[in-house]
């Protein structure tokens, strides 16, 4: 792994790091208590690196995952992505930087299921405000690297498990995110299509594409080039693995 | 989000779900179709009551000096008892008036009353018997489709000829030729020498249930008093022309009765203007209660929208949740549930303009109410078909726009 930078409030991060978070707290009131999901969470992540997040659910997994993919604000910390400081931002601004650096990836797919797999992929390009042409030939494209490229115009119905989920990977990649961020990516796929889905992570990260994933199956884990293991809010451990 | 993409995603949508669509668009459907409908029917009547109820009744620039007005809606009383109290026109009015008027006009007396008409064993009943003078039909303008009309020598000289309505000559003839029989009017027996072209009817009213004798015939006694006048009919060829008539015939009558500069007229000068304000009356307040039953309906068909809109928002919360996670803004998802709002009260909107103007066509074709489509109403439904989809879809649309991803996408 590289060099760490020593972080400071008001400094910058250094150039080749994708995703930095500082003291990254977040708090729920849920009227009778207060709920601290995180208590100060410091990571940093490089460019092209492939990072799985793991903890036992109420770890606070999730509600990094939701602050890293600019779904939630923290209570207090800092979050720079690919440069910019994205933890203070108001809402039409979060949903800018979801649309360009984040490329999401659910445990249940989220494909709208009355369009196809063109549509699907698609549907980012459009909140980008590109041109139906335009559109359509990236999300051609994006599905291509997939492997879909002749399932464009099925519906999620007629696809199996591992099919979807790989439409919700070109979804996800054809906006040409900072980083590629997967929420249990294999949760609903058995485990055949589970490594097949695993492959295609690998060869995105090989190709250059920042990955995390958030995972609580160790060996789903196994293929992340680095694992952050979360406990009661905190970072427990952050170890990369022998690739 | 562009509007265009907004719209093409509405339409997608609502095709995708035509059941649940047709559902929502069905209020706005029925307040725009019967707006249209209600409209074209008031507007129909309207040209109808300008045009050819005014004409039928009263003739083109023809004004009917009269004891009292023809058209009289909701008179007091005691207005009625006064003018009951009025002398009645006469014969020799009319003679005076006639000779005194310097406008060139043609003129006609006319009586009126119901009679039974019979032939052989047949019975017509309820007959309208006019004893007029010659130029009557000219001046109402009836269209003998067979025989003649009778002369003013016929006239003059009363000789019991007859002219029948259409309905009048089919009751008794059948078939059979009219012309050159006997009719019997008040035990007289009349020789029918011409039949009146059907003309329909009136808002229901037949017209075609009448006979017109000669003014000096025997039936003069069955509808007035020797030397009396329903009416004397005054058409002048103009406007201009007949109301200069008209000031001449009340200067001639009021000298004939005697009337000093303070009195009030005992008699009246009736123009079709009398009967048209108060259609006019009429038509106002229909054209102020039509449109509140419409924008009544509107308004259930813009609730409707708005809970299925509601529905809609609650049945895709997970949809909405993905778009905000891939970049929708609130302003996105606000447009898109617009967009559907709207797109569905349009083509109710435009569902409802069809059927409005298909009704319209069908009461005009079954009904003797004559409608004709009014352009007003249908750019009226239009918009307010397209307004009730925008001002019933904010709401639910907000509610969308406001959804926050996260438990958004958690939603099952």
């Amino acid at each position: 792994m590289s060099t760490v930078q020593l972080f400071r409030t008001g400094d910058t991060p250094l150039p080749d790091v994708i995703i930095l978070t500082h003291k990254l707290t977040r708090e729920y009131d849920m009227g009778s208590e207060l709920v601290r999901a995180l208590r100060g969470v410091s990571v940093q992540i490089q460019k092209n690196e492939y990072v799985a997040v793991m903890g036992p659910s109420g770890s606070g997994k999730s509600t990094l995952m939701n602050l890293i993919g600019c779904l939630d604000t923290p209570t207090s910390g800092e979050y720079w992505l690919n440069g910019q400081k994205v933890s203070d931002l108001a809402d039409d601004e979060l949903a800018r930087i979801r649309n360009k650096e984040i490329g999401f990836v659910f445990q249940t797919f989220n494909l709208l299921p009355r369009a196809d797999a063109l549509h699907n992929v698609e549907l980012p390009l459009i909140y980008a405000g590109l041109s139906a042409r335009n559109r359509r030939e990236r999300a051609a494209h994006a599905l291509q690297r997939v492997g879909l490229g002749d399932r464009m115009d099925h519906k999620p119905n007629e696809l199996s498990g591992g099919q979807r989920q790989r439409v919700a990977i070109a979804r996800a990649l054809v906006n040409e995110p900072s980083i590629l961020l997967a929420d249990e990516p294999t949760g609903n796929l058995d485990s055949t299509t589970s490594s097949e889905i695993m492959d295609v992570f690998r060869e995105l990260h090989h190709q250059g594409q920042t990955v995390v994933m958030v995972t609580h199956e160790q060996d789903i884990a196994a293929h992340a080039a680095r694992v952050i293991t979360l406990r009661d809010g905190l970072v427990a451990t952050d170890q990369a693995r022998a690739a | 989000m562009p509007f265009y993409e907004a719209f093409r995603l509405a339409i997608q949508t609502i095709r995708a779900q035509k059941l649940k669509s047709s559902f929502s668009l069905l209020g706005v459907f029925v307040g725009v179709s019967s707006l249209i409908a209600s409209c074209s029917i008031a507007n129909g009547v309207d040209r109808y009551m300008t045009e050819k109820f005014a004409q039928t009744l009263y003739g083109v620039n023809t004004f009917q000096l009269r004891r009292q007005p023809m058209f009289v809606p909701n008179v007091p009383d005691s207005v009625w008892r006064a003018w009951r109290r009025r002398p009645r026109i006469r014969f020799s009015d009319a003679d005076a008036i006639t000779k005194g008027l310097t406008v060139p006009v043609i003129t006609a007396w006319q009586s009126s009353d119901q009679v039974t008409v019979t032939f052989a064993n047949k019975e017509a009943r309820d007959i309208e018997l006019t004893a007029a003078s010659e130029r009557y039909f000219d001046i109402k303008n009836l269209d003998i489709v067979i025989g003649r009309p009778f002369t003013g020598e016929e006239n003059r000289s009363g000789v019991p000829v007859a002219v029948l309505g259409d309905a009048v000559s089919k009751r008794l003839f059948a078939d059979r030729p009219p012309l050159g029989r006997s009719v019997r009017i008040g035990g007289v027996p009349y020789r029918v020498i011409g039949v009146v072209a059907h003309q329909g009817s009136l808002m229901g009213f037949p017209l075609d249930r009448f006979v017109v004798v000669p003014a000096l015939s025997p039936a003069q006694n069955l509808v007035n008093p020797p030397g009396i006048l329903d009416a004397f009919l005054v058409k002048a060829h103009s406007d201009l022309e007949m109301r200069e008539a008209m000031s001449q015939a009340e200067g001639i009558m009021r000298s004939r009765r005697h009337l000093r500069p303070k009195q009030d007229n005992n008699f009246v000068l009736d123009t079709s203007e009398g009967i048209q304000r108060f259609w006019a009356g009429i038509s106002n307040i229909l054209n102020t209660v039509i449109p509140g039953i419409v924008v009544v309906s509107l308004v259930i068909g813009g609730i409707v929208i708005m809970n299925i809109m509601l529905m809609a928002v609650a049945e895709r919360t997970r949809e909405i949740g993905l778009r905000k996670s891939l970049g929708a803004r609130r302003r996105d998802v606000l447009r898109q549930f617009l967009a559907e709002s709207t797109a569905i009260a349009a083509v109710g909107a435009v569902l409802g303009i069809i059927a409005g103007i298909g009704l319209t066509l069908l009461i005009n074709k079954l009904s003797p109410l004559p409608a004709s489509v009014s352009p007003t109403s249908v750019v009226f439904g239009a918009l307010m078909g397209a307004g009730v989809g925008i001002v019933f879809g904010v709401y639910p649309a907000t509610r969308a726009a406001r959804l926050d991803p996260i438990a958004a996408l958690r939603q099952e």
